[in-house]
């Protein structure tokens, strides 16, 4: 019986390791045929679903023409000209990358750019300036927020905060920059908890030491608990930014999924998890590994961002 | 000057948490006074397909239930392991793993059950919306019985093995009875953030009109179902969005708020 129960819970251990590997392997399979089709190009490539005529059609267009200029013409060479025309502007469908990585890209800088600010004041309003009680209500109020499903923040931004945004900056409701900030506003309560854990660290006696010095409340935060806690805040805000790399529901209702490049912030635009949840349900064969493609970097993305975070920052001394 | 400065920027972040709160305001007020003028009682005893949500809260549960009943024990055994019996390296790399899992973007892990559930048994699922629920558990999980676990005293494992117990006697009768209150606390908050999940549903389970108990077919979520309601333009359908999203945010925050008690008064 020990032995079973030491097994079963040694089996669970390694799952994870096996969820990970195969996660990693399932979605470099399924995107095989992209990767294989497109390549590293499909990073730079910004046409999605386009259809281009296939290469080699052009020297085959050529081949024809010295044919047709080494031989008279007969009616029938024309007409059998005209039928490789037809066949030689066959065409193949494109997929690039290039627009929802943007899309992503952009968003999460717009969310972040909004809520760094915002998320570091609420830290050290709670960590530091707050009464003992009024800091513990609002704490939990902030964490709450931070509990809300994320497709009510999307359904919260189309309705109410996109119409405002669209009021006062112009252009489409659904754009970038309304994205970006109903992205910044779901990610500020966690932005906020997490780097106020991270503050309340610094040890009173350092506080306390700086205080009897007769710093100022601002001297303490910048000289003695931000130099202290910096890895850890930061840590949290790379975090953060993890999080908001890979939210789709907060960003499906307001970023317009639509592979179009973004010229200015009022544009609409996709980003990798809007295009695969508003794409994935249908797509067959090129298509489906195309998203799956793109699932793939999300995954090497976050899970690059996300261990810097937790094992360059946030790593506890062992 | 010092003192000028010192009361601008005591003030600034005064105010940028009051801004924080004003969102949290904002979202709450709307929330409340759309779903309840869309809320009616009657939501809860009709289908999606009579304009009722009592299939989507029902489908919801079930996914959610089960895949409460593949994450629990899995990552409570995990934990365990990571606490109990495991040593070194391994311990470190596993821990490291779940740590990156927790955070790992869940659309993806939508896509991998698609790609290893829905693709091979060749159409959405219950039983793949549970899955992928699951592996959205299973960190979250390992971590709450790892934290929990590691801060029962040492002297309480030495206790029970000095009376001879078996070490998996004085695991599941000491050490998890010990950590009870914690660990039932971190399930619960585990719960709450699995139910509210959209994203790794969308193309797993999908969504029902019908109420259904079977698990092999495209099966009735709320979230995913508010998703499309909320992308209808009908405004009878973005009522129910609202009345929908209304109930589900009600259920996740009282989920979280009988957690945070649970932890305060028995804790």
């Amino acid at each position: 019986m020990e032995k079973i129960f030491k097994n079963l819970s040694l089996i669970s251990a390694s799952l994870v390791l096996v969820l990970l590997v195969s996660i990693f392997i399932s979605l470099f399979n399924s995107a095989k045929p992209a990767i294989d089709e497109f390549g590293l190009g499909f990073i730079t490539e910004s046409a999605w679903e386009k259809d281009v005529p296939i290469e080699n059609s052009v020297s085959h267009l050529a081949d024809d023409a010295k044919k047709i200029k080494q031989e008279p013409a007969t009616f029938e060479d024309d007409i059998l000209a005209a039928y490789n025309d037809e066949d030689d502007t066959l065409t193949k469908t494109i997929y690039g990358g290039l627009i929802p990585i943007v899309g992503t890209l952009l968003s999460t800088l717009i969310a972040m750019v909004f809520a760094l600010p915002i998320a570091m004041g609420i830290a050290v309003f709670l960590a530091e300036i707050a009464p003992k009680q009024i800091s513990n209500v609002v704490g939990i109020a902030i964490e709450l927020l931070a509990a809300i499903p994320s497709i009510i923040f999307g359904m919260w931004g189309l309705f109410y905060f996109a119409p405002i945004i669209q009021s006062v900056v112009g252009g489409y409701q659904v754009s970038l920059l309304t994205a970006g900030l109903v992205l910044g506003v779901m990610i500020l309560p966690f932005m906020a908890a997490i780097t106020r854990d991270s503050m309340r660290t610094t040890p009173d006696v350092l506080k306390e030491s700086a205080y009897a010095l007769g710093a100022t409340k601002f001297e303490v935060i910048k000289d003695v608990i931000f130099p202290y806690s910096k890895k850890g805040i930061i840590g949290s805000v790379i975090l953060a930014l993890g999080r908001a790399l890979g939210e789709t529901m907060a960003v499906a209702f307001l970023i317009g999924s639509v592979f179009l490049m973004p010229h200015k912030l009022s544009d609409p635009t996709v980003s990798i998890p809007v295009a695969m949840a508003n794409n994935f349900g249908e797509a067959t064969g090129l298509t489906l590994s195309s998203l799956f493609y793109l699932a793939f970097l999300l995954f090497i993305i976050s899970f690059l961002v996300i261990s810097i975070a937790k094992f360059y920052f946030l790593r506890k001394a062992d | 000057m010092r003192l000028t400065l010192n009361k601008i920027v005591l003030l600034l972040s005064t105010i940028s948490a009051l801004i924080g709160l004003a969102f949290l305001g904002w979202i709450l007020i709307t929330l409340i006074a759309k779903g309840l003028s869309s809320f009616h009682i009657s939501l809860f005893f009709k289908d999606l397909i009579d304009g009722g949500l009592r299939n989507l809260i029902i489908g919801q549960f079930i996914i959610a239930g089960i895949a409460s009943l593949i994450g629990i024990p899995i990552g409570m055994l995990a934990g365990i392991y990571l606490q109990e019996y495991g040593r070194g390296k391994f311990v470190r790399l596993i821990r490291d793993l779940s740590d990156i899992m927790m955070s790992a973007p869940s659309i993806v892990i939508g896509a991998f059950v698609y790609a290893v559930v829905v693709a091979p048994t060749g159409g959405t699922s219950g039983f793949a919306g549970s899955i992928a629920l699951a592996i959205m558990m299973i960190p979250i999980v390992i971590n709450t019985t790892d934290n929990m676990l590691s801060l029962v005293p040492i002297e309480l494992r030495e206790a029970g093995m000095a009376l001879g117990a078996s070490k998996y006697r004085v695991i599941l009768d000491v050490i998890i009875k010990a950590a009870k209150v914690g660990i039932m606390t971190g399930l619960l908050l585990s719960f709450a953030r699995i139910i509210g999940e959209t994203a790794p549903l969308l193309f797993t389970s999908e969504t029902s009109n019908y109420f259904s108990l079977d698990l092999t077919e495209a099966y009735p979520s709320l979230t995913v179902s508010i998703y499309n309601l909320a992308n209808d333009p009908t405004s009878a359908s973005r009522d129910l969005a609202w009345a929908a999203s209304f109930i589900l945010t009600i259920l996740v925050l009282l989920i979280n708020l009988v957690g945070r008690y649970i932890t305060r008064h028995k804790g």
